[in-house]
């Protein structure tokens, strides 16, 4: 390991991480992303799996480059500064559950951390409800952590195993260029794309893998995490990435007032449900979820870019989490609450609970 | 003698947390944190400075560094 000075984990350099991402996000609007969804990380690996078919919801079909971008961002990052680090076995199918449950509640609400966010920037007021829930999952998390809660150590593996997760989204980025959108068309060659809803709604290529990559790299150099954010407030009164959370906030908050796309309210809010109880519970099932897997979503793409196999096995359960969110109706959609939503948000956190308990040492 | 606190494949918060935990049992203790990711030796560094100690790091080998955390 090097000792070398890193600008970007110190409080300045977390802050401009965030003031550039939070400027990106409504730069990624601006240029065609849905309302408050500059970057959201469990709606974009929702619409990836329906662009690869794991999910047939007409409206939420889109290959977004951003998520291959902050993979393959993350991983020029770690091989520039020396921190491609292949490692895992810490609870792989564990992470897999979490990946699943944290999808779960995202899509009750509607957003992931950084929807949320973003969505509070736009001035939705529902999101109060949803940032609510996340500090209140996060702070039952930082209860387990406090007992003991751990998943184990992850081991080094060879070199070849860390670059699965990169070489996958490259795949992707290919795919992409193989099959393009084609106007008027819902499917060309293997990928589904939507021509309505907020899967039709994408800022051009080109520009969302290269945001993509700005975020995984600035990302992975400064250790940007929306939950850590908030769980190192609870749990060691340090404030180090809360301040970049805060930054993210506030650049997308003066933007969207500067360009006039900040509207204050509960109504007409861009993909949004109206049902602020399980705005509430939906962002409290994800927040223990993200609590107990060590990092936002985000985060964990930026980890597997890095060569953390348990980061990617997280990703793979939020993705198959998303699609079945779509096929067995527990998503949200304007209208309210999914049928089984419900349900799926109270079992997840059930689950979490059972996964906290029986990983406290001191249990 | 320093107390060795091994944090080698763990993910965070768990390092920080458990040098905090050996600082609750010892405020002026001597520790000696191995951490082998650059996130967990800054996350590590940062909270020993926070807490009033210097922070020396020693390349173990293997990418393992010894984060030597003393009393200012």
């Amino acid at each position: 390991m090097k000792f070398r000075f890193n600008f970007f984990a110190t409080p300045g350099g977390v802050i401009i991480v965030g003031l550039l991402f939070g400027a990106l996000a409504v730069w990624l609007q601006h240029s065609g992303n849905p309302g408050n969804m500059g970057i959201c990380v469990v709606c974009f690996n929702r619409d990836i799996a329906g662009a690869i078919g794991l999910q047939n919801a007409p409206i939420v079909q889109y290959l977004r480059p951003e998520i291959m971008g902050m993979v393959l961002g993350a991983f020029m990052a770690a091989l520039i500064f020396g921190e491609y680090k292949p490692r895992g076995g810490s609870a792989p199918f564990t992470r897999f559950v979490l990946g699943f449950i944290a999808s779960v509640g995202a899509l009750v609400f509607l957003g992931c951390p950084w929807r949320t966010i973003l969505r509070l920037a736009g001035g939705d007021a529902h999101a109060l409800f949803g940032l609510a829930g996340l500090i209140v999952g996060v702070g039952v998390g930082v209860i387990f952590f406090r007992n003991g809660f751990s998943l184990g150590r992850s081991q080094h593996l060879n070199r070849f195993s860390g670059l699965l997760m990169p070489a996958l989204m490259l795949g992707l980025v290919c795919l992409y260029l193989i099959d393009p959108p084609i106007p008027g068309q819902p499917k060309n060659g293997v990928l589904f794309y939507s021509l309505k809803g907020p899967g039709s709604m994408h800022a051009p290529f080109i520009l969302s893998l290269a945001a993509g990559l700005i975020v995984g790299f600035f990302a992975q150099r400064s250790r940007f995490c929306t939950m850590g954010a908030l769980r190192d407030v609870m749990l060691f009164r340090q404030f180090h990435l809360a301040m970049g959370f805060a930054a993210m906030f506030v650049a997308a908050l003066v933007l969207n007032i500067f360009f006039g796309s900040f509207h204050w309210g509960f109504e007409n809010q861009p993909v949004a449900q109206p049902n602020d109880l399980w705005n509430f519970l939906g962002m409290v099932t994800c927040g223990l979820a993200f609590a107990l897997a060590g990092g936002c979503p985000g985060r964990q793409l930026f980890l597997s870019g890095e060569g953390d196999n348990d980061a990617a096995v997280f990703i793979m359960g939020l993705i198959v989490g998303a699609a079945m969110c779509h096929n067995f109706g527990l998503a949200s959609s304007t209208a309210g609450i999914g049928i089984h939503g419900a349900l799926a948000t109270i079992a997840g956190f059930v689950v979490c609970l059972f996964i906290g308990f029986f990983n406290c040492k001191r249990a | 003698m320093a107390t060795k606190i091994d944090t080698c494949g763990l993910s965070c918060p768990q390092p920080v947390l458990m040098f905090m935990n050996e600082v609750k049992k010892d405020a002026d203790g001597e520790f000696d944190v191995l951490v082998d990711t650059d996130a967990s030796k800054e996350n590590v560094t940062r909270a020993a400075r926070n807490h009033g100690f210097k922070v020396e790091p020693v390349d173990e080998g293997n990418d393992v560094v010894r984060l030597e955390i003393r009393r200012n």
